[in-house]
């Protein structure tokens, strides 16, 4: 099968981006390098082609309640007009990906989902939805998503915004003109920096990508690809879906239990959870700094001759030039300061587990 | 004259011993270096074997051993900038020195013009 392009395939083409498979598409990891397309967002802005990300739209009378029993965190508690994070689990207690929920009212809500992810996440929200007056829809194709991230991001946009974007906090999103292109706008992200994420229809995707592009330039802003995104949500200890969480993981244990909602009545993967959080977690997933080396997804944590986890993602900081991980960790060396070891490439390096998130950058809140 | 692998190594000899780097192609393909782990001193290598690894910001990549010999030197630079291979992948940003066991490993290896040839091939 070939690989699914975004309709910004030859504008990426143009710019001399490396282009990689990622999840079933053809996406621009690079156009310079990696480290400054990092730096770029940290300090003035970056823009990010995200039009791989899947959406799935919950429509009917029961839009709120069934979102609420798909999702761990809670589409009720939000206002229309805001967003929140949260993972989608299985009755096991474990994720079948992680999302954004955008609550337009009670009976419309979007799911904007991980592109990896979006087959399969349409086929469980579908055979959820057994029982609910709901109807729920693939969109995906229909819309082209840019993040325009980074401390001067709200500055360039509003050169050619048509809302006033300074009303718009975090995590909530209205609908309107930008570049006189309808489109719905949030103040999300996944870099740890101030910014704001755009949906609008794909015929729009080129002017709009090339008219960002040109009012940022007095700003240095530059286009990002899939690395520096990587990099940037890694500093920030935001969750990879199939590196830090999967079928595999539970939110608790990911320390996600900020986007769980206890309160709530029935959802897929409570009883689990509960019981994980009666009894007690086995493994945290932490942050992890090692003297030398760069630890990747997959290679083993020890302690002495016992195995006490795994590192789920690895990088040499770029902002702070730290060489740190994210891991799972036994409960009984998961606290802080504990030494530990990490195998890489066949040698024992020594590690400690430190604080996340590893930097916090110009974003509006802390989660 | 320096002479290159089809794994995307460089070496250059003098006398016996071999100064050994990843060619300018190598470094561009790989993107921002961000850690070298470079070999221990004296450790015995054979040809095609792994010598140690350069790791980009996406990835790790093993580096093979262009002749068989002893490591005898080692790019300490590279501890702290690793970057130099970026900048400058066949001068300053080499990696090791090796002293040559057999010379007659060296005649085996591509000269510029073959290795550029290979690269139009392998695309």
């Amino acid at each position: 099968m070939g690989l699914k392009r975004t309709p910004l395939y030859d504008e990426h083409k143009r710019l001399g981006a490396k282009l990689v498979e990622f999840g079933g598409w053809e996406m621009p990891v690079q156009y310079s390098s990696i480290i400054e397309e990092h730096k770029a967002v940290r300090e003035n802005a970056g823009l990010f082609d995200v039009s791989h990300m899947g959406e799935i739209l919950v429509e009917g009378k029961d839009a709120l309640k069934f979102v609420d029993y798909i999702i761990t965190n809670s589409a009720s508690k939000l206002k229309n007009g805001q967003i929140c994070y949260t993972p989608m689990c299985y009755k096991n207690g474990t994720i079948v990906d992680d999302l954004l929920a955008y609550r337009f009212s009670d009976v419309r809500i979007l799911l904007v989902v991980n592109a990896s992810n979006t087959e399969k996440d349409y086929k469980w929200i579908n055979e959820q939805s057994k029982g609910f007056r709901v109807s729920v829809s693939n969109e995906s194709s229909k819309y082209a998503q840019l993040a325009l991230q980074g401390p001067k991001a709200e500055e360039i946009l509003a050169k050619i915004s048509g809302v006033n974007l300074s009303e718009i906090g975090f995590y909530y999103f209205t609908t309107g003109r930008i570049n006189g292109i309808d489109c719905i706008v949030s103040r999300t992200g996944y870099t740890g920096e101030d910014g704001f994420e755009l949906y609008f229809k794909s015929e729009s995707a080129v002017v709009m990508w090339r008219r960002i592009l040109d009012i940022g330039r007095s700003y240095d802003i530059k286009p990002c690809g899939l690395g520096a995104r990587d990099t940037l949500r890694f500093e920030a200890c935001y969750m990879l879906y199939g590196n830090d969480i999967d079928d595999t993981t539970t939110p608790l244990e990911a320390g996600l239990k900020w986007a769980v909602d206890f309160d709530k009545p029935d959802f897929n993967g409570k009883e689990v959870l509960v019981e994980q959080k009666e009894k007690g977690l086995k493994r945290r997933l932490r942050g992890l700094e090692i003297s030398r080396g760069i630890a990747r997804h997959g290679y083993k944590i020890f302690v002495g001759d016992n195995e006490v986890g795994y590192v789920t993602s690895g990088a040499k900081s770029p902002t702070t030039g730290r060489f740190l991980s994210l891991g799972y960790v036994n409960k009984e060396y998961s606290k802080r300061g504990t030494e530990v070891e990490i195998e890489i490439h066949g040698k024992r390096v020594p590690a400690k587990v430190v604080k996340t998130p590893f930097y916090r950058g110009s974003v509006k809140s802390g989660k | 004259m320096k002479k290159y692998t089809k794994t995307h190594e460089w070496v250059e000899v003098s006398g016996k011993n071999a100064t050994v780097g990843i060619s300018e192609h190598a470094q561009d393909e790989l993107g921002d270096i961000v850690y070298v782990e470079l070999p221990e001193l004296g450790k015995e290598v054979k040809s095609g074997e792994v010598l140690c690894s350069v790791e980009s910001v996406k990835s790790a990549s093993d580096i093979y051993a262009p002749v068989s010999g002893k490591v005898v030197e080692v790019n300490k630079v590279l501890e702290d900038t690793p970057e130099t291979i970026n900048k400058s992948a066949e001068s300053d940003g080499w990696i090791a020195k090796i002293e040559i066991s057999d010379l007659k490993e060296v005649d085996k290896l591509l000269d510029k013009t073959a290795y550029n040839e290979f690269l139009k091939e392998e695309k």
